[in-house]
């Protein structure tokens, strides 16, 4: 189905309905056999989820227009998704619909407290990241909403870093992904993904730094020792507990220096 | 299902099998094996094509949502008698040994030029990143898309 309007898109949910934005996920699952949707709703042509209007950004917005328009660690992290094939196909609403924990524009949104906008035929709300994520590939999204869009705060911190870790430059899974932002006062933000079933806040290095103006290097190393202990990495078929554990606290770290240069 | 499209220029229509991929389209049903079929994951770029004027892999793209779209292939990407520069230049350079990857990579670059006609080194092997080459040639297809920059028109 190729609905046109979000309210016909939300017409159609519900009853095993698949929402299909850029495919990226959900056709790979397909291709393997892994999924085979009786229907799905085409949201491609869904002028309304493009609609990009400062803070809020539609959930069919892509990584391409992210990477060079997006607020600076969000557009850093776009620019890591995939490759370009990807990029211009896969959307952020579609990235929070699968809520892989690797997922790369998550850190972003949980450093900044977004938001994310639910909509069904009979209602709409909006949902703090917090919340929206609940486990690995689940979110409080029920089948008769879709996601379409998401809300930053009207101010970012000042600075802002994205970095992750994987085995290759480019067209990689997150190892470790994560975003420190620091405002002028001194309020620093951590969050980090590929480290627990959902993107995760270094809550106690957060406010460890964020006391601290001018940090020394004892107070880095303790910040990055902080991070390493906080997080709740497993061991899989990308990376061991340890190593995730270990490159959270230097990702960190130098995410943070280079906010403070 | 029966959709319309516009392939290569052509209007055509086809007969789509739910939930099947563009790539299974092009291939299966338009006789138009250029798109190679390899990881079907969006890994390795070999199936890229020009959809609505964007490169992106066509194992992705569910068939049924290429509806009234507008396709590029491998096979459009050349006039009728000859090759494109892009392919020229990859034929003089021996930028392709077993071929694959080689009709992907001439429709990411085909895309990267239709928006910088001279990029430079780092650009093209960003623009690249989603094509994998499994003989490594790499070195050989930069070259051979630094010579098409270098040639380039200001």
């Amino acid at each position: 189905m190729h609905p046109n309007s979000i309210d016909e898109a939300l017409a159609e949910m519900g009853d095993g309905a698949i929402p299909l934005a850029g495919g990226t996920d959900l056709m790979v699952e397909v291709n393997f056999g892994h999924v085979r949707p009786e229907r799905v709703i085409g949201l491609r042509r869904v002028a309304d989820l493009h609609e990009w209007d400062g803070p809020k950004i539609g959930a069919g917005v892509t990584w391409r227009r992210i990477e060079t328009h997006g607020p600076k660690a969000l557009a850093e992290a776009a620019r890591t998704v995939g490759s370009p094939q990807i990029r211009n196909a896969g959307t952020i609403g579609g990235n929070l619909g699968t809520a892989s924990p690797a997922g790369d524009g998550h850190p972003f949104l949980a450093a900044v407290d977004a938001s994310i906008e639910l909509t069904s035929a009979a209602s709409r709300r909006t949902v703090a990241w917090r919340e929206f994520f609940t486990g690995v590939k689940e979110t409080v999204r029920r089948p008769d909403e879709l996601i379409t869009a998401v809300h930053l705060p009207a101010e970012l911190p000042e600075k802002q870093c994205f970095g992750k870790i994987g085995i290759r430059n480019a067209m990689v899974i997150a190892t470790v992904c994560a975003v420190v932002t620091r405002a002028d006062d001194g309020k620093t933000t951590v969050a980090l993904g590929s480290v627990a079933p959902t993107p995760v806040r270094a809550t106690g290095a957060e406010t460890m730094m964020s006391s601290i103006a001018n940090p020394t290097s004892s107070d880095l190393a303790e910040f990055q020792r902080l991070v390493s202990d906080e997080v709740r990495p497993i061991t899989d078929h990308r990376s061991t507990e340890e190593y995730r554990r270990h490159g959270a606290g230097v990702l960190t770290r130098r995410l943070l220096e280079r906010c403070l240069a | 299902m029966i959709i319309e499209l516009t392939v290569n220029g052509e209007p055509v229509t086809a007969r789509i099998t739910n939930p099947g991929s563009l790539l299974d389209l092009l291939r299966d049903e338009l006789g138009l094996p250029g798109s190679k079929n390899a990881c079907e994951q969006g890994e390795c770029g070999s199936c890229s094509v020009i959809f609505d004027g964007e490169l992106v892999c066509s194992c992705l793209v569910m068939a049924a949502d290429a509806a009234d779209s507008s396709v590029v292939t491998v096979e459009g990407v050349s006039p009728d008698d000859g090759l494109h520069p892009i392919q020229e230049a990859m034929h003089r350079a021996g930028a392709v040994q077993c071929g694959f990857c080689t009709p992907g990579i001439v429709v990411a670059a085909v895309d990267l030029f239709s928006r910088n006609s001279r990029p430079s080194s780092t650009q093209i092997k960003e623009a690249l990143a989603g094509n994998i080459c499994r003989c490594t040639g790499y070195g050989a297809i930069i070259r051979a898309l630094e010579t098409v920059a270098m040639g380039a028109e200001t």
